[in-house]
């Protein structure tokens, strides 16, 4: 608020004392986690960890970075991530870019059709039907095309790229740039932020999402990490597991747990905070109503 | 002015080569998005048909049979099967109990936050709190069972501390909901926040200042400046939030789910996966699917044009 007075001033720090309140909330189970991947088993058997590790040690992540399983399913997950993102950020780029020009014709229609498929989806069953028909179950192909465009992602880009000054476009047409050119010189290197942005919600939703995978995919090589980690929880398959030893401990298999979790949340936690400026920018352009 | 113009360009005919010879490379640009879309949400439709037919393996679509009862034995048939009705009841319930709760806590937190004089301060916070929107809903179960397990769990162990009885957060039905819904309000809030920041920050400052002189105090600011300002966000979101009662994700509810509670924790999308995908009764399981499709439109049309009616701006 612009305008302050002394009488505030106890009330400006009765909201700072309600945010840190916010923030524990938000923090504490965290914590909690950690402090559990990090603490002795004998504290965790008395039930004793809460948010500050008792009995420092690193075993648990040792166990876990010395499971092939484990490891194998990290990789697979970041590399489908990887290939996800870059595949569906293009596809998001051909898609938004051509529909910013005024003079092409068909639009109307394709805007039509892009707006359906956001307020009408066939179903759970049919799509499993068609990645049947396609030959797409037990295929890694699978958890990449399928969710390689996000309509929704799409539309945030689109308004990103309508920013973009007309003029900068038309005065490289006068030069003589295709359009393709044009898209690649000036649009893509302007358009950083939403780039950004968007490279976020496509890597999170590649690296948390689990019910693809669930739904078409049998052969457990293929398993993205969440996964194999709500099975790893659920004590579904543990055989497969090749700590299971530890797995099947009560204690060990607390912090055992605890580190599995923590070890896949990580990269997230790094990554997200450094991205805020863009993924705000990204979430209030996808508000804004054309 | 009039006669000068003869010269200039002829009627609105398109010359189609001039046009594609300019404009061919955003076709083609735009082919592969459509392509995608033609075989991902296009196709699938087709295959809608199956709800309508007695579904045959190894029988091609045209030529499984209809089903009884001018195609509809299905849809009827879902209404007799006691586990959908409770699917759906419990969809229903999860949903406004998610609204109710869910709803309103993002704009509290934008109100609070908005309040804040301390830059830095505001900025930790807010990083903090969009933190949870980022891990995954296996994640946020295993969090949940260090929470709230009867034991060990950080919440149990606190309340058993204190000398009272542990509370079954995640085996007992009632409980299980209020844990649910919890959990959902705890990964949502800070992110849904981000919008109504926005709105916020578009508000005039000058409003504030008036007011201030005005002797208006913190509160009654809130009250008759802020709020107002973000109403049409409000409206839109909820909106968005109502179209969206009969739907919902698989990935929640699925993970969070255990057998002790599978009364209440059993919705559409999993009821889906499990008599569908596993069970195998595609006919039945696709016309349940499309009930809720069509109801979750129908909602959607009608939140919007009862928006509408209020003078409030719709969704388009």
């Amino acid at each position: 608020m612009k305008v302050k007075s002394n009488r505030a001033k106890f009330g400006d720090w009765m909201f700072v004392l309600l945010c840190v309140l916010v923030a524990a909330i938000c923090l504490i189970p965290m914590l909690n986690l950690a402090a559990k991947s990090l603490s002795s088993t004998n504290y965790l058997i008395r039930h004793e960890v809460y948010i500050w590790p008792k009995g420092f040690n690193l075993d648990a992540y040792m166990k876990v970075l010395a499971d092939p399983k484990y490891l194998k399913a990290f990789a697979w997950t970041a590399f489908l991530t990887v290939i996800c993102t870059i595949i569906s950020l293009t596809m998001t780029a051909l898609c938004a870019y051509p529909l910013i020009f005024p003079g092409l014709k068909g639009k109307g229609i394709i805007n039509v059709m892009i707006t359906i498929t956001m307020f009408f989806n066939a179903g759970t069953i049919p799509n499993y039907l068609l990645m049947q028909q396609l030959h797409l179950l037990d295929n890694p192909l699978v958890l990449i095309i399928p969710s390689c465009l996000s309509i929704y992602n799409m539309i945030i880009m689109r308004s990103f790229f309508y920013g973009i000054p007309d003029s900068l476009r038309e005065s490289a047409e006068i030069d003589g740039a295709s359009f393709f050119t044009i898209l690649l010189k000036i649009y893509v290197p302007l358009s950083k932020p939403v780039f950004a942005s968007l490279a976020l919600f496509y890597a999170v939703g590649r690296w948390n999402g689990y019910g693809d995978a669930l739904m078409y995919i049998k052969n457990k090589d293929l398993y993205p990490l969440q996964l194999l980690i709500y099975n790893i929880l659920n004590n579904i398959n543990s055989v497969e597991v090749a700590t299971q030893e530890g797995f099947n401990t009560p204690g060990l298999s607390e912090s055992l747990k605890s580190a599995t979790v923590m070890f896949s949340t990580v990269p997230i936690l790094l990554i997200y905070p450094w991205l805020q400026k863009y993924f705000i920018a990204g979430v209030t352009m996808g508000a804004v109503k054309e | 002015m009039g006669k000068n113009t003869t010269v200039a360009v002829p009627k609105k005919k398109v010359n189609w080569k001039i046009y594609l010879k300019r404009y061919w490379q955003l076709y083609a640009l735009i082919a592969l998005p459509l392509i995608y879309l033609f075989i991902f949400r296009y196709m699938p439709m087709k295959n809608i048909l199956i709800a309508f037919k007695e579904y045959k393996l190894n029988m091609k679509l045209g030529d499984m049979p209809w089903a009884s009862n001018h195609g509809m034995k299905y849809f009827i048939k879902a209404f007799q099967t006691p586990d959908f009705i409770k699917a759906l009841r419990n969809t229903l319930m999860l949903n406004i109990l998610d609204l109710i709760a869910g709803f309103p806590a993002p704009i509290i937190f934008a109100l609070i936050l908005n309040e804040l004089c301390f830059k830095r301060f505001k900025k930790v916070v807010q990083t903090i709190a969009y933190m949870p929107h980022f891990l995954s809903w296996v994640i946020i179960y295993s969090l949940s069972l260090q929470l709230f397990a009867p034991n060990g769990g950080f919440i149990s162990e606190l309340i058993k501390a204190s000398g009272h009885e542990a509370i079954p957060f995640l085996g007992e039905a009632k409980h299980w909901v209020a844990t649910y819904v919890g959990m959902g309000v705890w990964q949502n809030f800070g992110w849904g926040s981000i919008i109504y920041l926005a709105a916020i920050a578009g508000i005039n400052t000058e409003l504030y200042e008036a007011a201030s002189v005005d002797g208006a105090g913190r509160f009654k600011k809130m009250w008759h400046i802020t709020l107002p300002g973000i109403k049409p966000t409000i409206v839109v979101l909820l909106i968005m939030n109502l179209g969206g009662i009969i739907g919902g994700g698989f990935e929640r509810p699925f993970a969070m789910a255990n057998p002790a509670v599978m009364n209440v924790a059993e919705v559409i999308a999993t009821f889906v996966y499990k008599v569908g995908i596993k069970g195998l009764k595609f006919s039945l399981t696709t016309a349940v699917g499309l009930f809720q499709s069509v109801v979750g439109l129908f909602f959607l049309l009608t939140a919007n044009w009862i928006s509408r009616k209020l003078g409030e701006r719709g969704i388009w």
